[in-house]
C-alpha cells in the first residue's frame, strides 16, 4: 500500500467493523487504503462520482447496479464502514469459522444467504421482496448485447420467471430465487479471494 | 506481452528468473555429479564437478519460445503466465553469465579457480543483465526520437523499428551483454511513445511482420534441432545421464518452484496457489537456448561434449513434447470441480453470468492490483517529461489516456453503427436509404436464422402449445439465444499472446456497447434527477472545458441547436460533453486526470430551453485506460480492463473520429490533425444524422403518444447531405482523417421515459461526415 495508510488504528470505528464484516487487519488496511484512492477530494466518504471513475465499471454491465448497492436507502454517500459492509458480502467462506459459529449469533455477511440475498438485490430494484418479470426483463436487457431483440429478450424473461416461480404469481421471491440455485456454488462463485 | 503485468509481477518474475535459474543450474550440476560418483554413469563420461556445473547451468534455463508456444493453447490465467514467460525471457542473462563463468573455469581447470573469480562472476552477472538492459532502453529511446519525426516518410517507419530493434540485439551481442534481454527492454521502453508515433498502417505492417517472421525463426530452430538429433556422430548416448538429467530437472524444478512461491506468497497480493505452481513447475520447458549451448562447447576442454549433447537433445525432446502436449490436459484435469450431468436450466445460465459480472465489478472497485505509489510517480514523470521528448505533438496532445478511450470506442461505434446500420436501425423500423447494408451479422446468425426462417422456432410465448416437443424446442432456442446474447464477463483466463493469429475483438465490441448504455442510463438518470433546474455554472464550465481541453482532456460538447445551424456546420460534428456536475466536489478536481481512472470522458449536453434558461446537465465519468483493446505491434490481446493496464495503445481499427466542438473548432482541429485516417468503403456513404431539436419535437408530442421507441426514431433525420459530404470528402487529403461523426447514445431503443418536460433538456447530437477545415 502506499504511505497513506499504514496503521489500523486510523481507521474509524475500526473494531465494529471488523466485527460486523469479518475481515483481517490487513484486508482491512487495503480496503482502507483503496477507499482513500477512491476519496478523491478526501471528504471521507464516497459519493457516486468516485465509484463512476473507475473505469473498468463503465463496460461492465451491472456497474452501475454495483454502485447502486452501496448506497443504502437512497444516501449519496457511504463512508468506510458502510463500504466494507458491503465488500464483507464476497469474502471467502471460511469453513472453520462456520463451523464454530454460535448459531444464535446472526449470520455472517458472507454467509451463502447473504451473498444470495446481495444478488437478489441487485435484480430486485424496488425492494418489494419479489423479482418481478418487469425486473428479470431489465436485468436481461442489461446483460444481453444489441442483437438480441426485444421480443425474443420477453419471451426468455417470460420463460425464467416461469422457471423459478413455483407459486404462480409471476414473481421470483427470494426463497424461489434461492431454490433455483440450490446446486450453484455460490460461495465460491461470490468470493474474491484476496478479500480474507 | 502485457507490459503493465509485467512490471506489477517483476518482483515475482525476477525471484524465479535469477534464483530460480540458479537454484536449478546448481542442484542439477550437483546431483548429476553425486550420480557418476554413485557409478550411475557409465565412466566414458569424463566429468568433474566443473563439467557438471556448466552442464547444469546450460540446461536449467527455460525457454521463451517454448513456453509461449505452449502457453497459448493452455489458457491459463494471465498472471501465471506473464510469470513463467517472464521468467523464461529474463533469465537469459543468468544463464549467459553462468555459461560463460562455468565455462572459463572449466578451461582454466579447477584448480586455477580462486575466490576473485567467483567474485567476477557474480559481478558478471550485474554487469551482463544490467548493460543488456540498458542497451535496450538506449535503443527503446532512440527508436521513439526517431518516429517522432516520421510524419512525412511515413513508409520507413516499420524499418526503423525492425532495424533499430535489431542493432539493440547486435550491440548487445558485440559487448557480451545478455542481448535477449536487450531486444526486450527496447519493446517495453519504446512502445508506448512508438505507438502514438507511427501510423495505423505501419504499426498493422510490424505486426504482421514480426508474427511471420517470429514463425519462421521457431520452425527453422526446431528443424535444426530435429536433424541434429538423426546425425549421431554429434553425440553419445549414456542412460544414466540422461535419465538421471530428465528427472533431476523435474524434480528440482518442482522444489525450487514451491520454495520460492512459499517465500513470495508472504510479500504478494494475490497468493499463487497449488495448481499455478503445478503449472509453473511443469510448464519449465527447455528449448532451442540450451541447444545451442552445448553445442558451443569445446570438445577438448569438456570431453564429455558429445554425452551431454545427446542428454540435451532428449531433454528439449521430451519438455517439448511430452509436457508440452501433456500440459493442457494436465490443467484440465486439475480445475475440474463439478460435472455437469444435466443441462443447466436458463436460470441457472443466467444467474451464472450475473455473478461473473458482479464479482468482475466488485474486485475492480476493491482495486484488485492496488495501489501503487512507484508506478504513479513514474507515470507522472513520464507525461512531464518522456512523453513530450518522445512522442509526436500532436499525438502527445491526444494521447492523453481520457481521450483514448473515448476515441477508440467512437471509433468501433462508428464501424459497428455502419456495420449493423441496417440492423439496429430496422429493428426499429426506420429504414436507411443511403446506407450500405453491410451487415456482418457473424455474431448474430442464431438470431438471424430465427428471425428469416419464417417457419422457425416461434418465440412467442403467448402462443405457446403444450406439446412437449414444442416446449423442448423451444428451450433449445431460449439456451441459444441467451449464451449467443450475453454479455461474456471480463475474461480472466486467457492467454496473453496470440502467436499465430490476430485475433478480433468481439470483447471491445461488447465493451463498447455496455459502454454506452452505461453512459446512456446514467445519463438520463441524471437528466431526470436534475430535471428544470437551472445551473449558472455554464460558463465556467465552457471555460474550463475549453482549458481541459487543451491538456488534452477528451472535451466535446453536444450543444442543441437548430436545424438551420446545423446547416452550416462544415465542421465536423460535435462531441458530447458530459461534465460532472456534482455539487459536492469542486470543479477543479475534477479536471485532475488519475492514473487509476485515466480518461474522464466528458460530455455535457446543453439544452436550448424554449423557455427556461440553459438547462446543463452534466457529469463526468472516468472510464479507466483498461478498455483499451492490446497493443497491436505486439499481439498483445490483453483485455486490459484491469485498472490502469496495459499502455493505451491508439488503435485506430478504421475510423476516427473527429470530434469537434461547436465552440472550439479551431483548437481542435490542430489538435486532432494528425489522427491517422483509414478510409473504408462503409464510411464514404455515411449520412448524416441530426437530432432534431425540442421545439419541432415539442410539436410533435401531442401527436404522438409518449412512446418509448418513436421519440428516437423520430428524431433521427436525413438531410440530403451526401453532396456536402462528397465535396468535404474530397477536400481531405490521405493524411487527415476522415471524419466519422458517431454517437447514437440515443440509439439504443430503450429509453426512458421521455416526458414532455424533459424533452427540453434534449440532446442534439450531430452525425455529421465533413472533411477538416
Amino acid at each position: 500500500m502506499g504511505p497513506r495508510s499504514s496503521h489500523i488504528a486510523l481507521i474509524p470505528d475500526v473494531d465494529q467493523i471488523r466485527n460486523e464484516t469479518g475481515f483481517s487487519e490487513a484486508s482491512l488496511l487495503r480496503l482502507y487504503g483503496r477507499f482513500q484512492t477512491l476519496d478523491r477530494n478526501k471528504k471521507g466518504f464516497l459519493s457516486r462520482t468516485d465509484l463512476q471513475q473507475i473505469g473498468a465499471l463503465a463496460v461492465n454491465p451491472l456497474g452501475d447496479r454495483i454502485i447502486d448497492s452501496f448506497f443504502l436507502d437512497g444516501s449519496q454517500q457511504v463512508d468506510f464502514a458502510g463500504f466494507a459492509r458491503v465488500l464483507a458480502h464476497f469474502r471467502p467462506v471460511d469453513e472453520e469459522e462456520a463451523a464454530t459459529r454460535d448459531p444464535k449469533d446472526p449470520e455472517p455477511l458472507n454467509s451463502r444467504m447473504n451473498k444470495l440475498r446481495f444478488a437478489f438485490q441487485l435484480y430486485d430494484l424496488d425492494r418489494d421482496g419479489k423479482i418481478s418479470r418487469n425486473e428479470m426483463l431489465q436485468v436481461l436487457r442489461l446483460m444481453v448485447g444489441v442483437q438480441v431483440t426485444d421480443e425474443q429478450l420477453e419471451s426468455i424473461t417470460d420463460r425464467t420467471v416461469q422457471e423459478a416461480d413455483e407459486d404462480g404469481d409471476g414473481a421470483v421471491s427470494f426463497l424461489e430465487f434461492t431454490k433455483s440455485l440450490e446446486k450453484m456454488n455460490i460461495e465460491q462463485k461470490m468470493s474474491i479471494r484476496i478479500l480474507k | 506481452m502485457p507490459s503493465r503485468l509485467f512490471f506489477d509481477n517483476l518482483g515475482a518474475i525476477l525471484t524465479y528468473a535469477v534464483v530460480g535459474t540458479l537454484w536449478n543450474a546448481f542442484t542439477t550440476g550437483v546431483a548429476l555429479w553425486g550420480l557418476q560418483q554413485a557409478g550411475l554413469v557409465a565412466s566414458r563420461v569424463q566429468a568433474g564437478l566443473l563439467d557438471f556445473l556448466l552442464f547444469g547451468s546450460l540446461i536449467s534455463a527455460v525457454d521463451p519460445v517454448a513456453v509461449l508456444a505452449v502457453f497459448e493453447e493452455v489458457h491459463v490465467n494471465e498472471t501465471l503466465f506473464i510469470i513463467v514467460f517472464g521468467e523464461s525471457l529474463l533469465n537469459d542473462a543468468v544463464t549467459v553469465v553462468l555459461y560463460k563463468v562455468c565455462n572459463s573455469f572449466v578451461e582454466m581447470g579447477s584448480a586455477n579457480v580462486q575466490a576473485t573469480d567467483y567474485m567476477k562472476g557474480v559481478a558478471s552477472l550485474f554487469v551482463v543483465s544490467l548493460g543488456g538492459a540498458a542497451v535496450g532502453l538506449v535503443f527503446a529511446f532512440l527508436l521513439a526520437l526517431t518516429t517522432r519525426f516520421t510524419k512525412r516518410v511515413r513508409i520507413i517507419e516499420p524499418l526503423l523499428v525492425f532495424l533499430l530493434a535489431y542493432a539493440a540485439y547486435l550491440t548487445a551481442e558485440m559487448a557480451s551483454l545478455s542481448a535477449i534481454l536487450a531486444v526486450t527492454m527496447c519493446g517495453l521502453g519504446c512502445k508506448k511513445y512508438v505507438e502514438a508515433n507511427i501510423s495505423h498502417k505501419s504499426r498493422t505492417a510490424v505486426k504482421y511482420t514480426m508474427k511471420t517472421l517470429a514463425s519462421c525463426a521457431e520452425t527453422v530452430i526446431f528443424m535444426l534441432l530435429g536433424i541434429s538429433a538423426v546425425d549421431s556422430s554429434k553425440w553419445a548416448w549414456d542412460s544414466g545421464l540422461v535419465l538421471g538429467t530428465l528427472f533431476f530437472i523435474l524434480f528440482f524444478r518442482a522444489l525450487g518452484v514451491v520454495l520460492q512461491t512459499w517465500v513470495l506468497n508472504q510479500f504478494r497480493l494475490v497468493p499463487l496457489d497449488k495448481i499455478d505452481q503445478v503449472v509453473m513447475s511443469y510448464g519449465g520447458l527447455r528449448g532451442a537456448v540450451a541447444f545451442a549451448l552445448v553445442i558451443l562447447l569445446d570438445r577438448t576442454k569438456v570431453p564429455a561434449k558429445d554425452y551431454f549433447v545427446a542428454t540435451t537433445i532428449v531433454v528439449v525432446f521430451f519438455t517439448v513434447i511430452v509436457q508440452g502436449l501433456t500440459i493442457k490436459p494436465l490443467v484440465k484435469w486439475l480445475k475440474v470441480k463439478r460435472s455437469e450431468h444435466h443441462k443447466p436450466t436458463l436460470n441457472q445460465e443466467l444467474h451464472e453470468h450475473t455473478f461473473d459480472h458482479i464479482l468482475a465489478a466488485v474486485e475492480d472497485v476493491v482495486g484488485h492490483h492496488g495501489y501503487h505509489y512507484w508506478r504513479d510517480r513514474w507515470e507522472q514523470f513520464d507525461k512531464k517529461y518522456l512523453s513530450q521528448l518522445l512522442m509526436r505533438r500532436s499525438a502527445y496532445r491526444i494521447r492523453d489516456q481520457i481521450w483514448d478511450v473515448y476515441y477508440r470506442l467512437n471509433i468501433r461505434d462508428a464501424i459497428s453503427f455502419v456495420d449493423q446500420g441496417g440492423h439496429v436501425l430496422s429493428s426499429t423500423g426506420l429504414t436507411l436509404p443511403s446506407m450500405p447494408s453491410r451487415n456482418s451479422m457473424a455474431e448474430t446468425s442464431v438470431t438471424n436464422l430465427l428471425r428469416e426462417s419464417g417457419s422457425g422456432a416461434c418465440l412467442d410465448l403467448q402462443v405457446i402449445d403444450t406439446v412437449r416437443s414444442g416446449r423442448d424446442r423451444e428451450d433449445a432456442v431460449m439456451h441459444h439465444l441467451l449464451c449467443g446474447g450475453l454479455y461474456k464477463p471480463r475474461r480472466r483466463y486467457k492467454a496473453s499472446c496470440g502467436r499465430h493469429f490476430i485475433s478480433e475483438d468481439a470483447q471491445e465490441r461488447q465493451d463498447k456497447e455496455v459502454f454506452q448504455q452505461n453512459m446512456k442510463r446514467r445519463l438520463e438518470s441524471f437528466k431526470s434527477t436534475k430535471h428544470n433546474i437551472c445551473f449558472t455554472k455554464n460558463k465556467p464550465r465552457t471555460r474550463k472545458a475549453g482549458h481541459k481541453k487543451k491538456d488534452g482532456m477528451a472535451n466535446a460538447e453536444a450543444t442543441l441547436e437548430k436545424p438551420r445551424d446545423l446547416g452550416f456546420q462544415d465542421t465536423a460534428a460535435v462531441i458530447l460533453t458530459v461534465e460532472s456536475e456534482e455539487e459536492e466536489e469542486s470543479d477543479s478536481s475534477e479536471t485532475e486526470k488519475e492514473d487509476d481512472e485515466g480518461i474522464i470522458f466528458v460530455a455535457r449536453a446543453t439544452s436550448e430551453v424554449l423557455q427556461e434558461g440553459k438547462i446543463s446537465g452534466s457529469f463526468e465519468v472516468c472510464p479507466s485506460p483498461r478498455i483499451i483493446p492490446p497493443s497491436p505491434t505486439c499481439a498483445e490481446k490483453e483485455l486490459p480492463w484491469k485498472s490502469g493496464q496495459g499502455d493505451l495503445a491508439v488503435y485506430v481499427s478504421s475510423e476516427t473520429t473527429k470530434i469537434v466542438p461547436v465552440d472550439m473548432q479551431t483548437g481542435w482541429n490542430q489538435s486532432i490533425s494528425s489522427l491517422e485516417s483509414l478510409a473504408s468503403p462503409p464510411c464514404t456513404q455515411a449520412p448524416t444524422l441530426t437530432c432534431l431539436p425540442p421545439h419541432p419535437l415539442g410539436i410533435e408530442e401531442p401527436q404522438v403518444p409518449l412512446d418509448l421507441s418513436a421519440d428516437p426514431r423520430s428524431s433521427f433525420a436525413f438531410p440530403p447531405s451526401l453532396a456536402k459530404a462528397g465535396r468535404s470528402r474530397s477536400e481531405s487529403s490521405a493524411d487527415l482523417p476522415q471524419q466519422q461523426e458517431l454517437q447514437p447514445l440515443m440509439g439504443h431503443k430503450d429509453h426512458t421515459h421521455l416526458s414532455p418536460g424533459t424533452a427540453n433538456s434534449h440532446w442534439c447530437i450531430q452525425f455529421n461526415r465533413g472533411g477538416r477545415l
